[in-house]
């Protein structure tokens, strides 16, 4: 397993000394999500990926693999099956940058 | 939540899908009569989405040897190869697949899904790390499902994409395996694989080929990809299946690692269900000498290819990258791609039609597949009716008829 639940605020930390702020990462994910958004709701850090959004989980690994080379990590899919919210991916990819 | 719920996307998709009056997914062969022609719907089509490549499922040479296993041995084994199932003619059947690829190892499985389900999820383990084409086929996919390993997908064809991802893997633990297939079955298109094989390389990873549509189509014997991109000795499996170039059902896997054999008592798809039956074992051997004995039937296959693909994309028809036994034909959208096939059917042609979810990047499309006993005149028929199909739904304007025309 890639993604443990050890130390957030440390993780986080060192997430922004190697310059992925939480904000950054929002807005990228936002940027890949805006093609999908429905109506007028907004994309926030608790929209559900698959259920708020026009989205299938075809085009939900496609999204999760450009956002992998943009910042140069890996997601497994069964961690990708978990995620549910954009927090949630936020919060995965904030990791993921620190052990980089 | 009902237990249907979760589905309700689904099923908004398959409504529209039937809209037309005919379902795609309940079409019904009411009587085949070749390679090329059935019945459907009380009507003589014409078969061009059969994955039939070289014709084989009518080959007398083929349906004798199945009559006569049948006479001498029955109609099943009713038992899996661990158990009372494995017959002198299913280990004949390895020995002959080994040989054809100069393989050490071959294994038979029931199906084609059922090799790559249990080879993939069981070679990698826990604390493995699987890496897989994003078009990989649904047996790939629910393989990952299976695996304890750690599943990562590149993009389709792109090698770079396979080296980020290794690269990042750095130096933890585990072993690399990268799932790649010969011929993919939506576009017809063929992987970089001498220069997947590089990067494979570089960073110490196994490579698995799924040559289920490229067996018999491509490389001078007919091995598939491994083969013409002269890469046999660096593939460390070779995956394929008997339901398409050789007419039947089953399917294989090829290594030369010593210890191929131990899979035989952990990979659970092989270990848990009744072996072929005898007379697909022996329909399957000869049409194996039939691709060794007849190179022509390859040869014919890429003319009709080429006769296929080029008729269509001389009226303006957006195909797939590359000439290939699978044709696929792009269309705007689903409902123009359902309409589409309808049409076709009702000119007396069968074809597949791939919609979304099932197809990559949401495309959606015509998929026909070509068959060495295709005649020519069978293929410019379609290209004609396809052509005027194309024009009554507006998907080639007679600006693209014009342009290609004074072109050429």
């Amino acid at each position: 397993m890639i993604v443990e639940t050890d130390g957030m605020t440390d993780t986080l930390e060192r997430a922004r000394v190697s310059g992925q702020s939480r904000g950054e990462v929002i807005r990228e994910i936002c940027r890949h999500l805006a093609p999908f958004q429905t109506g007028e709701r907004p994309i926030t850090g608790d929209t559900v990926i698959a259920k708020d959004l026009t989205i299938d989980s075809l085009a939900i690994m496609d999204m999760v693999m450009e956002l992998e080379d943009h910042f140069d990590i890996s997601i497994p899919m069964n961690v990708v099956a978990e995620i549910h919210t954009v927090d949630q991916l936020a919060d995965t990819i904030q990791k993921l940058c620190a052990r980089r | 939540m009902g237990l249907f719920d979760r589905h309700a996307g689904l099923l908004e998709a398959y409504r529209d899908v039937r809209t037309t009056g005919y379902d795609p997914f309940q079409i019904r062969m009411e009587r085949v009569l070749s390679p090329t022609e059935a019945i459907i719907n009380g009507r003589k089509m014409l078969l061009v989405g059969t994955n039939n490549y070289f014709g084989l499922t009518f080959d007398p040479s083929c349906m004798e040897a199945a009559i006569e296993a049948i006479r001498a041995e029955g109609t099943g084994t009713t038992g899996s190869r661990i158990a009372n199932g494995s017959y002198s003619e299913h280990v004949a059947l390895e020995r002959e697949i080994a040989e054809f690829y100069g393989k050490k190892h071959c294994m038979v499985f029931t199906t084609g899904y059922q090799a790559n389900l249990g080879l993939i999820s069981t070679l990698a383990g826990e604390g493995d790390q699987l890496l897989i084409d994003a078009d990989s086929h649904a047996s790939i996919y629910d393989a990952c499902k299976m695996t304890q390993a750690e599943v990562v997908r590149f993009k389709h064809n792109d090698p770079s994409s396979l080296e980020a991802r290794l690269r990042r893997l750095g130096d933890r633990p585990g072993n690399r395996v990268v799932v790649l297939e010969g011929i993919y079955s939506m576009l017809g298109d063929s992987a970089p694989l001498r220069e997947f094989i590089d990067v494979c390389k570089k960073y110490g990873a196994y490579v698995i080929v799924d040559e289920a549509h490229s067996l018999g189509a491509l490389g001078d014997n007919g091995r598939g990809l491994c083969e013409s991109a002269g890469v046999l000795d660096d593939c460390h499996f070779i995956v394929g299946t008997f339901s398409k170039t050789l007419g039947a059902i089953g399917g294989y896997c090829v290594s030369d690692d010593p210890d191929f054999d131990i899979l035989r008592v952990t990979v659970r798809s092989y270990m848990f269900t009744a072996s072929l039956p005898p007379s697909i074992v022996a329909s399957v051997r000869q049409a194996l000498k039939v691709v060794k004995a007849r190179p022509e039937l390859r040869t014919q296959l890429w003319a009709n290819v080429a006769t296929l693909y080029e008729g269509l994309a001389a009226k303006g028809f957006k195909l797939g990258p590359e000439h290939g036994p699978v044709v696929g034909v792009h269309l705007p959208d689903r409902m123009t791609a359902i309409g589409f096939w309808r049409a076709m059917l009702d000119a007396g042609i069968y074809v597949n039609v791939a919609v979304p979810p099932a197809t990559p990047n949401g495309v959606s499309l015509l998929r026909c597949s070509v068959c060495a006993v295709h005649t020519r005149e069978q293929l410019e028929h379609m290209i004609e009716v396809m052509t005027g199909i194309g024009r009554q739904l507006g998907v080639l304007d007679d600006r693209t008829l014009r342009v290609v025309g004074g072109a050429r």
